[in-house]
């Protein structure tokens, strides 16, 4: 960028970094308000969050919410950003003016880490102690005036829940002659001897880039192993010269904090159960069916809208397209709001609370058998509801392979769009209607086995196919209790459901319409519905697809009704009812019933009954591992930011499907079902 | 104090205080460890072990570390004290 007049006058950028868990996402609410933009750093899966604060005269200054990282030495793609930002090496991010450095109260020494490495950089920095009420409360006496003047810094007392503290950062923030610190933590021998041979003008930078990015230097160094260790305690012993005197610990021994306290009630080994499965339970409950009066609501208010554009837009294709396409498209986007806005406000309370991190304690073990991680398992339960918020919540995994595989395997939990399929080939599959009710049942119930041990032969898999990039798996913080801001947990649901609309959402319209002009073109004037639906591009693709499906036990209607819903699965009885000439009514119970004594008259071109129990359960089997569902590939696309995976995902899904109904069809036929 | 042979940390009671005495990798995953505090010599206090085995919560400093027994066996300590029968 040239240093024109504009440019000097352009905001100064802050950047706002602290380790996970210190408070630095309510502080940056605080700071922000909702004038917050959240987008990806591109190439990688990385948030990129930046909002505008207002200075102490007025003035806008730009801040960048740093992913939380544990040191500038990254072990994952977050602080990989953190460094890279820092050191001006992003091409998409200014180099920050300056550096907001939260650090929490309660545990000074340990945030204090990564705080000396970011002060050596020599940008100004201020120093934010937040938590200071815990802090009182666990004895902590912290003397912010003393490190101010040991570290050349301000140093900021906060309480970003309760916005203490706030005007203070905000005039340290407006001040133009903010100090560089002068905190040095001398370096081991070695690595003395390699920098002084470096030239760079800026020595602050060198050294970093030398002690932080892959290259020449450090593979110099790393030839000696130890160094980086006898860095790590040279580190810990300037904190420690610091600390002396300005952070003094005053509790007697044996003094039982508060996350103690709490810890011994959720981590009880009987207690600590009981809590999780209702704390849980009421998550699932909430977003499985909580979730309905809501959806239904929407659905209401769409099929309102949709009569009101009939009712007064002439007849044609334009209406069509206004009413079939836009409406009922936005209609399938809005659908998703309920659940994600309820699973983001228990995973928002859980994670503020610090209670996420005991959930994923208690379960690690559990998960680590298919190689995944504790924090995997409130996606995957969310998944048997709907896999679209359950793949938005994934990122509260911090592990990205971890991430990605529990991404990949989440839709074969058997979600409620299945139900209606389910339901329907049940329906035909089991005539007799008292009888055999409990055969019905366990009929469903396997198809959720069945989807459960898609996810964890899936897990295992790609678990060991897939690299892992260097980190510490078994290695997880767990946070002190905090009280929840519930602030903070809308600001989360406001910002996960926005950017679901714009992004996936966008995504998602974009799939409906395009279904709904295969459904619809070419149009054959004159004809019924059936008729209409064989001759349309999507009828077509049905028929071409007959010879590959075939084995299956399926014929070009089925083919027609796999091709529809692939923009979501309940679609699938909806084009059975077109291609089989049944009208839909406003009861599902009935349509299903109504269509069951059809599809058992249905005849196949041979003039054999069509939908046979091996069909139906080669239907299902294909339902349970089948990716049909536009939604869930748009959302991928979003979380993974690239089309890579969503495509991958939807190749191994279909294939998985392909092969286990080819399976059940034909392995039933050689047993000598018909 | 009565300082016992090193053993790996998934082997201290809970509730006991063991010093570190090395790392028995150099896997460079294991820095993260050292870079929370978990230094050579410094204490650490096995709080409480998982419902279900693993993985093991360990007090470094103010820290609370949730360490998975296959990271846990690579760290040797040394036991310092017993369980404090005082507490709970």
């Amino acid at each position: 960028m040239s240093a024109s007049p504009a440019a000097k006058q352009a905001p100064r950028v802050f950047a706002l970094v602290g380790n996970p868990n210190c408070g630095k996402s309510t502080l940056f609410n605080a700071l922000t308000g909702l004038r917050q933009k959240v987008s990806n750093y591109p190439g990688v899966t990385v948030e990129r969050r930046e909002g505008t604060a207002i200075g102490q005269h007025g003035e806008a200054i730009r801040l960048l919410d740093l992913p939380g990282a544990y040191s500038l030495n990254p072990q994952s793609p977050d602080e990989e950003i953190l460094r890279d930002v820092l050191l001006g090496r992003r091409a998409d991010t200014p180099r920050p003016d300056a550096v907001i450095c939260v650090i929490d109260a309660t545990n000074v020494e340990r945030h204090f880490y990564l705080a000396s490495q970011v002060l050596e950089l020599g940008l100004p920095t201020i120093l934010v102690l937040n938590m200071t009420d815990i802090a009182e409360a666990h004895h902590i006496r912290i003397d912010p005036e003393q490190l101010a003047v040991r570290l050349n810094v301000p140093v900021i007392p906060m309480r970003a829940h309760q916005r203490k503290g706030l005007p203070e950062l905000r005039i340290a923030m407006s001040r133009a002659d903010l100090p560089p610190s002068n905190h040095q933590v001398p370096l081991p021998e070695e690595v003395h001897g390699l920098l002084e041979k470096s030239s760079t003008a800026d020595a602050n930078l060198a050294r970093h880039a030398a002690l932080y990015l892959p290259g020449a230097a450090r593979d110099q160094l790393d030839r000696n192993q130890e160094w980086e260790d006898r860095l790590i305690a040279a580190r810990y012993e300037a904190i420690r010269e610091i600390c002396e005197g300005s952070v003094e610990k005053q509790a007697e021994p044996g003094h039982r904090t508060r996350t103690d306290k709490l810890d011994a009630v959720f981590l009880h080994p009987v207690l600590g159960w009981g809590i999780l499965l209702a704390v849980l339970g009421s998550l699932f409950m909430l977003v499985f069916s909580g979730a309905e009066l809501p959806m239904q609501g929407i659905d209401w208010i769409f099929s309102q809208l949709s009569d009101l554009a009939r009712a007064h837009l002439p007849e044609g294709d334009l209406t069509d397209l206004l009413v079939d396409g836009v409406i009922a498209g936005l209609n399938g986007v809005i659908i998703f709001l309920p659940q994600i806005l309820i699973l983001f406000f228990f995973i928002g309370l859980m994670e503020d609370t610090g209670y996420l991190s005991r959930v994923a304690f208690l379960l690690d073990r559990f998960m680590s058998r298919v190689g995944l991680h504790g924090r995997s398992f409130i996606p995957l339960l969310s998944a048997y509801a709907c896999a679209v918020p359950a793949i938005m919540s994934t990122r509260t995994i911090e592990n990205p392979k971890d991430r990605l595989v529990t991404i990949l395997v989440a839709p074969f939990a058997s979600c409620t769009a299945r139900l209606p399929v389910y339901m329907l080939m049940i329906a035909t599959l089991i005539p007799n209607e008292q009888a055999s009710s409990s055969s019905k049942a366990l009929l469903l119930l396997g198809m959720y086995v069945l989807g459960t041990l898609g996810i964890l032969g899936f897990a295992w898999l790609f678990n060991k196919v897939l690299k892992r990039s260097v980190s510490a798996p078994g290695l997880m913080e767990l946070p002190t209790y905090k009280a929840p801001s519930l602030r903070a947990v809308l600001v989360q649901m406001w910002e996960r459901s926005r950017l679901f609309v714009r992004r996936a959402g966008t995504v998602i319209l974009g799939i409906s319409i395009l279904l709904w002009a295969a459904n619809t073109y070419p149009k054959s004037p004159g004809a019924d519905p059936a008729t209409q639906a064989e001759n349309s591009f999507a009828g077509r693709l049905g028929h071409a697809i007959e010879p590959v499906i075939a084995p299956l036990g399926y014929d070009w209607r089925i083919g027609v009704g796999i091709v529809a819903s692939f923009a979501a699965r309940e679609v699938f009885v909806s084009a059975m009812a077109i291609s089989f000439r049944v009208e839909e009514s406003d009861d599902e119970d009935d349509t299903i019933t109504r269509l069951r004594d059809q599809l058992w008259l249905a005849k196949n071109d041979a003039g054999k009954a069509l939908f046979t129990p091996l069909t139906c359960l080669s239907i299902m089997v294909f339902y349970v591992f089948a990716l049909q569902c536009a939604s869930t590939v748009a959302v991928v696309r979003r979380e993974t930011n690239s089309w890579r995976w969503p495509i991958f995902q939807f190749a191994y899904m279909t294939a998985t499907a392909y092969l286990a109904a080819l399976l059940v069809y034909q392995g039933g036929r050689l047993l000598g079902y018909v | 104090m009565i300082a016992q042979d090193a053993a790996p940390l998934t082997q201290v009671p809970v509730g006991s205080t063991a010093r570190i005495d090395r790392y028995l990798s150099a896997d460079p995953a294991l820095r993260r460890f050292r870079e929370l505090g978990m230094l050579p010599g410094t204490l650490i206090k096995v709080v409480r072990r998982a419902p279900l085995g693993d993985p093991i919560e360990v007090a470094v400093g103010a820290s609370l570390l949730s360490i998975r027994g296959e990271q846990a066996s690579l760290i040797a300590v040394s036991l310092i004290s017993e369980a404090d029968p005082t507490a709970e």
